[in-house]
């Protein structure tokens, strides 16, 4: 322990890296990387829920649209979505006149919008398939019962499909927030950009990388500790008798 | 009392999987409190002919009369359907369906699998429901297990539970489709107890099933299907006592 404390003090003796100053960006980095993961997930799920049950849908002008969005957000990288978002829409006529050039002149939208509709494509095909999985029988037992379509996915499919989706979806969080790296690319300030900023201004790579990535790691282990708590609470069907 | 609608009529009922005709033209009448036994081979149709009564499979022809409402159907380009899904919903509430495999909704405890339909399809005060969900779990003796998830009851308390589910609606027939083909012998006996206290009490019952000693014991008809059609119909006593078809004796004959 004291070995541990002296080789801390001089590790921290000429430290010139980590001052009010770095620590400042580092803050708002983090700040900047939770608002822009927290509402990119919010508005992905809140679009991802009716998009997933409409992708099961029987009519193919309803299902092939959806399903061509998942395809194409899925089968792109991230990065190359944003820089279209970014760069791209500037070139559309007229753009610059409306309302939406408020936002799209900062960075910040663009790559929620970006984010947005990744995540929202995820969450759809992860919503879906566990939709699709939902026991024929428990289906036949709703229908059986007297339930129309539209309680029967209210109160039998819905909930049990959520509930088995809760892990792929809490890995899909997890993705996010490190998919949100790639923000710094088009100057925002989030964590990975104020770690470039510290390492093109010290010329200190571990410094500036380790720190940043043990903050990565504390929020992934938040997440993974409110998905366990949320699996606990809402899969306690699935777990034997104590 | 013959004023009174029969529970549940079927009429010269026809059914087809492509060109496979399953079932051959099939009638049925349920009287108030009749305990109807299907008996047959496996693919002789009476499951099916059990899932076309509440329209799980839909008929390609033929009548369904529920408590004196026929049920309506329109052709379209896919075939015979409900002409008026409303009217279908309302006709399933009242005929109520005990599954071999159970079909309990896994995310939900036993009691809110019992009080689910009765307060969303029937539109029960929830208070009443559950006061009415533990009367029944009690019945069929599984009250302490109200809390469980299926997941964590043997099959024998599953189909009980199901059972209590199927009684939480009043049905005017209660509708079981082999229910106790899943379940390990040593609980079979508790399920069949169930079944045939429900038989005393003047409950509607058809029940597809392979255990003959129920069939005998129970039932007040017995109806024996071959290859979608019926063979052979009657009290218990007629046809497994005294089979008169050579298919009958020898499906009845004991097999080792």
């Amino acid at each position: 322990m004291e070995q541990l404390f002296a080789w801390l003090s001089d590790a921290l003796a000429d430290n010139t890296v980590f001052n009010f100053n770095t620590l400042t960006f580092y803050g708002r980095g983090l700040v900047n990387t939770v608002q822009l993961v927290f509402l990119s997930l919010v508005i992905g799920l809140v679009l991802a829920v009716p998009l997933s049950i409409a992708r099961g849908s029987k009519h193919k002008w309803i299902k092939l649209p959806i399903f061509f969005y998942t395809y194409v957000f899925r089968g792109t990288p991230l990065l190359v979505q944003l820089y279209m978002i970014y760069y791209g829409v500037v070139f559309i006529d007229g753009i610059q006149d409306t309302w939406l050039w408020y936002f799209l002149k900062e960075p910040f939208y663009p790559a929620l919008a970006a984010f947005t509709l990744n995540t929202a494509a995820y969450t759809t095909e992860i919503f879906h398939g566990a939709i699709k999985a939902t026991a024929k029988g428990e289906i036949e037992a709703a229908r059986a019962y007297g339930m129309s379509h539209r309680l029967m996915m209210r109160r039998i499919i819905i909930p049990s499909a959520f509930r088995r989706a809760l892990p792929a979806y809490g890995n899909e969080v997890i993705f996010m927030l490190h998919a949100s790296a790639i923000a710094s690319v088009v100057t925002i300030m989030d964590l990975t950009g104020a770690a470039r900023f510290v390492y093109a201004r010290y010329y200190a790579p571990f410094d500036a990388f380790l720190f940043v990535a043990a903050i990565y790691l504390c929020l992934t282990f938040a997440i993974l500790y409110l998905f366990r708590y949320l699996e606990k609470r809402l899969l306690a069907h699935l777990r034997p008798v104590s | 009392m013959a004023d009174t609608p029969l529970p549940l009529e079927v009429r010269n009922l026809t059914k087809r999987f492509g060109d496979n005709e399953v079932l051959k033209g099939l009638s049925l009448q349920a009287h108030q409190g009749d305990v109807i036994s299907m008996i047959g081979a496996s693919g002789s149709g009476k499951s099916t002919f059990l899932r076309c009564m509440n329209l799980l499979e839909q008929p390609n022809e033929g009548e369904l009369i529920v408590h004196g409402e026929s049920v309506r159907f329109k052709e379209t380009r896919h075939g015979r359907e409900p002409a008026d899904w409303q009217q279908v919903v309302r006709m399933r509430a009242k005929l109520s369906m005990v599954f071999q495999s159970f079909n309990l909704w896994a995310h939900m405890t036993l009691l809110e699998n019992v009080i689910e339909a009765p307060i969303h399809v029937l539109k029960q005060p929830r208070k009443e429901a559950i006061e009415q969900g533990r009367a029944l779990l009690d019945r069929v003796g599984l009250l302490e297990r109200a809390d469980y998830y299926p997941a964590q009851m043997s099959g024998g308390q599953q189909q009980r539970g199901a059972i209590a589910r199927a009684l939480a609606m009043d049905p005017e027939v209660m509708l079981f489709d082999e229910p106790t083909s899943a379940l390990d012998p040593e609980l079979v006996g508790d399920v069949l107890k169930v079944m045939r206290d429900l038989a005393k009490e003047g409950r509607t019952m058809i029940v597809v099933t392979h255990e003959m000693a129920f069939a005998k014991d129970v039932s007040s008809q017995v109806i024996y299907l071959h290859q979608g059609l019926v063979e052979e119909a009657g009290p218990p006593a007629e046809v497994l006592g005294n089979p008169s078809s050579e298919r009958l004796k020898q499906f009845l004959a004991p097999k080792h």
